[in-house]
């Protein structure tokens, strides 16, 4: 087995991981971890092995990971043949992906925060989430919109990278917080790019693209 | 009998049992009323409304709790005591619906290729082919059976496709029992619930319970998977609209796949169960 991982099934930091695993065909081992309503993801075997307590965890021999960021570019470094999803030898390429892997913790910690408070109830600030959740998709739509103008589809460049699926699934989950995807139509237009991609994978709130049988239009 | 009325007649779920500690709180809702929950020493919960303590019972790993002080009687699920299945409760999930359409959903069939692709259903296996649905005698529950029913991964324990056989059962208005295959014991069935509090008519906390045949998964895998099923229809719940659940037939067209959904909400009008119901075409 390429790895295992600590994952909870409806977190969105999980599925980026398992999302990457997939489009790749990286082939691993998933660990369920009660996250909720068990707590296990604060137990003691989870904190010995991640003392931040947070999921998922990523484990490949002696290397552990609990930083989503870092297992995308391990993953991506180890297994991508095509070296098309983290990009070297470009600085500035390389820092505008960082940037945008960056990026999705502020997603994280809006989107992510909001859902976990509209879904589960956790206990929240619920105007600074939605407020920072606002401004981090006009942010994300600003940006996919400049990139449509120039005749692109991705955050960097011109194929996708780990910067896309580090940022995909909150963005796709706002819904699932109570934002609408109504009033960014770049961001609709880049998530439907995603999900078009070959060995994409859904999770519980992403549905797959309903595939056309033969005579059909997209319209019917 | 206002529908308000009605619905304080029932027991509902409001947290797992076991779950707070001696002393600790919890403050949530119930039917639109505030009320708090408060662990004892002994391991139980209180429940107080406006100063007003509630009738309190623990069943099928639950709390539940009544407005009223002399509720309609809990019903019975006789699987709850066969000490070799596995129970378990898979927390809550909040879903902006009505109560009443979280139930109706997880009566429906017809959706599961489309909705839980390649686990409860695929396409095209989407045909839901003719089954039975009564209500009994004593006109207390809605039953549907015979419904039948491919399914890629019908369980955590199934190993690939089967025909799953299905039973429904209705017994209070935010509640649903599904019996079904149990793929690692054929001659038994699995049990899953969907137990709902109702926060108000448009808004309902959801606690899948299960009682299964499993002895393989960990109880994390067995929790996340229902999880997976439940979330997948979260979105598609919340997407409804109206968010109440109509009654009159005008408003929205049944087919013949979704007799348990027009016997539940004729049974529904029936009982004057309609608190979180469309009772006139808008």
């Amino acid at each position: 087995m390429n790895f295992t991982l600590y994952s909870y099934i409806l977190s969105g930091n999980c599925y980026k991981i398992r999302l990457l695993a997939s489009l790749l065909g990286v082939e691993h081992e998933t660990i369920a971890v009660d996250f909720h309503p068990g707590g296990a993801h604060k137990s003691e075997p989870m904190l010995a092995l991640n003392p931040a307590g947070t999921l998922p965890v990523l484990v490949a021999g002696d290397l552990v990971l609990s930083e989503t960021q870092a297992m995308l570019a391990w993953m991506a470094g180890k297994f991508d043949a095509s070296g098309t999803w983290w990009p070297q030898g470009d600085a500035d390429r390389t820092a505008q992906i960082l940037q945008w892997t960056g990026f999705a913790g502020t997603l994280t910690a809006t989107i992510g925060d909001l859902r976990l408070h509209t879904m589960l109830g956790r206990d929240i600030d619920v105007d600074r989430a939605r407020a920072g959740a606002r401004t981090a998709l006009r942010t994300l739509e600003a940006h996919l919109a400049e990139q449509v103008l120039c005749g692109r589809t991705w955050l960097v460049g011109e194929t996708p990278t780990i910067a896309d699926i580090a940022c995909f699934p909150y963005t796709a989950l706002s819904g699932d917080a109570g934002l609408e995807h109504d009033a960014y139509p770049a961001i609709r237009n880049w998530l439907y790019a995603v999900r078009s991609l070959d060995g994409f994978l859904t999770m519980p709130g992403i549905h797959a693209l309903h595939e056309l049988r033969e005579g059909e239009t997209d319209h019917g | 009998m206002t529908p308000l009325e009605r619905a304080r007649e029932d027991w509902y779920p409001v947290e797992i049992a076991g779950a707070l500690a001696a002393g600790q709180t919890k403050a949530t809702r119930l039917l639109g009323q505030d009320i708090v929950l408060t662990g004892t020493a002994d391991g139980s919960v209180t429940v107080t409304a406006g100063g007003e303590d509630w009738p309190v019972c623990v069943a099928f790993d639950h709390v539940w709790t009544s407005p009223s002080q002399t509720p309609r009687p809990l019903f019975e699920i006789p699987e709850a005591q066969e000490k070799e299945r596995r129970f378990v409760p898979c927390g809550v999930v909040r879903v902006k619906c009505s109560p009443l359409r979280a139930v109706e959903n997880f009566l429906d069939i017809a959706h599961f290729p489309f909705v839980h692709t390649d686990i409860l259903g695929s396409e095209p296996y989407t045909e839901v082919e003719p089954y039975k649905v009564d209500i009994t005698d004593d006109g207390a529950e809605v039953i549907a059976t015979k419904v039948k029913f491919f399914q890629p991964q019908a369980a955590k324990s199934a190993g690939g496709g089967i025909v799953t056989d299905y039973v429904y059962r209705v017994p209070a208005p935010m509640v649903s029992i599904l019996y079904k295959t149990c793929p690692p014991k054929p001659d038994a069935q699995d049990v899953i619930t969907l137990f709902v509090q109702p926060l108000d008519e448009e808004t309902c906390d959801v606690w899948p319970w299960m009682a299964l045949y499993d002895y393989d998964s960990t109880m994390p895998e067995l929790i996340q998977f229902q999880q997976m099923i439940f979330l997948q229809d979260r979105s598609i719940l919340e997407n409804q609209k109206p968010r109440k659940l109509p009654l009159d037939p005008k408003m929205e067209i049944p087919t013949r796949a979704d007799l348990t959904s027009v016997a539940y909400r004729r049974w529904l009008k029936r009982n004057g169960a309609t608190y979180g119901a469309l009772t006139d075409a808008a």
